[in-house]
């Protein structure tokens, strides 16, 4: 089946992205059926803090791919509440023009306990999407701080969004989420205080050890479409240099090697809580007669003598 | 973690009031449930797509601009198009009495006029809810 025809078929890809979200019976297969399909999205990862303009800079950019005849997903990440296990997912409301487009696919997600920006099924519905036929992906994280770098794992180019306003230099010398983007976008660049985040940023990344990709820093504002094409162009030339650097080979590695150890882990854990000594060896922990690692270890050799899924 | 109901609450029709639509949402939240926002000014296509692509398990509509006997059986109507009327759809907001009759007819299944306790919207849908 062609990309375009699977791409049609919107109740079947959204039903497979709840599929994988929930871990409803037959998501196993879903992946695995598609997988093989993956690999042609180019996947852009929209970061930043709170209120910094994640959405519309997303809307704004979607547009322009949507204009150039392209397919493109969207999965938007907001916060579940710890407590009630609930969440708003607001993010299509920046989006809403394009909702009912027929090359946009928009999908809102909650992080429903994931900590580092994303939730644990986006890798997933990255996959979904890009066999569907998305040429283009955008995953928007939460709101971030200043250590939800999960996004480098699943994007081809992450795309940090900062705004004015937020802090000094201090704050954009700090190790962790500054360290991740490969293009920096200063967005509501009418407001004040707009050139002095850009020329902090640009400070900052000089600081940064000497690398062959300079992450570049556009000027925009998403609200009134400025700086857009600049800022496609800065996304290009990073695609670009990462395809001439094999790069991208790399980072495809990396997921792939990621998607590998998350499924391991999680098979590995069912089948160590099944084991009828997992109780056991528990409770002597917490009496202290025996050690995690020791109990580990135990728990191990029976994984080496069973050989049944 | 239990699956969380998926909901859309969306305002359709050109009045401005969406502090009901807020409340609401608020109250599914707190109630455990995936609320997908979409705000203001939502056309009835609109209101379907998102539903589509969210896969919701319930659309809740606010509406206070007194075109609700026009919109809601259009959403009805494309949410059948798409092959999704299995969704719960349910309507709040400024209703006269006169016309919750007509509403359940064209589909609607359950019309909560001011005054009506968030609770008792959420008990509806945790019955309701097809699973």
């Amino acid at each position: 089946m062609d990309r375009g025809k699977r791409w049609r078929e919107r109740r079947r890809i959204a039903k497979m992205i709840t599929a994988v979200e929930n871990a409803l019976p037959g998501h196993e297969q879903i992946l695995q059926e598609i997988y093989k399909k993956t690999g042609n999205a180019y996947v852009i990862g929209i970061t930043g803090p709170p209120g910094a303009g994640k959405s519309s800079l997303t809307d704004a950019l979607a547009r322009g791919y949507i204009e150039k005849g392209l397919r493109v997903g969207v999965i938007a990440i907001d916060p579940t509440s710890p407590f009630s296990g609930g969440s708003i997912l607001g993010d299509r409301i920046r989006m809403n023009e394009l909702s009912t487009h027929p090359q946009m696919f928009i999908r809102s997600m909650g992080t429903r306990g994931q900590l580092g920006g994303l939730s644990a099924a986006t890798h997933s519905a990255v996959m979904i999407l890009d066999a569907c036929g998305a040429d283009v992906l955008f995953i928007e994280t939460v709101g971030v701080g200043q250590s939800e770098i999960e996004i480098v794992k699943l994007a081809d180019t992450v795309l940090m969004v900062m705004v004015p306003g937020l802090g000094d230099d201090i704050q954009a010398m700090k190790a962790g989420i500054m360290e991740i983007g490969d293009v920096f976008a200063v967005n509501k660049k009418d407001l004040p205080g707009a050139d002095k985040t850009k020329i902090e940023l640009e400070a900052m990344l000089s600081f940064l050890p000497p690398r062959e990709w300079r992450p570049p820093v556009c000027m925009v504002s998403a609200m009134y479409k400025e700086g857009l094409e600049e800022l496609e162009v800065a996304i290009s030339e990073h695609r670009k240099f990462q395809a001439d650097h094999g790069r991208l080979e790399q980072r495809r590695m990396r997921n792939a090697q990621e998607a590998l150890l998350a499924i391991l882990r999680d098979k590995m854990v069912l089948r160590v809580k099944s084991d009828d000594r997992y109780e056991e060896l528990l409770q002597r922990m917490m009496e202290k007669t025996i050690d995690p690692y020791e109990a580990a270890r135990q728990l191990m050799e029976g994984l080496d003598s069973c050989s049944e899924d | 973690m239990q699956r969380p109901i998926r909901v859309l609450v969306a305002k359709p029709g050109l009045d401005g009031h969406d502090r009901g639509a807020k409340v609401i949402a608020r109250a599914f939240r707190d109630a455990g449930m995936e609320v997908i926002y979409t705000g203001l000014r939502q056309t009835p296509e609109q209101i379907v797509a998102a539903a589509i692509q969210e896969d919701v398990e319930v659309v809740a509509v606010s509406i206070l601009s007194g075109a609700h006997s026009t919109l809601l059986p259009r959403i009805k109507e494309l949410l059948k198009e798409e092959n999704a009327d299995d969704m719960l759809f349910v309507a709040g907001g400024v209703i006269p009495d006169d016309d919750i009759a007509f509403l359940k007819e064209k589909g609607v299944a359950a019309v909560f006029t001011p005054g009506t306790p968030t609770t008792l919207a959420v008990e509806f849908i945790r019955e309701h809810v097809k699973r």
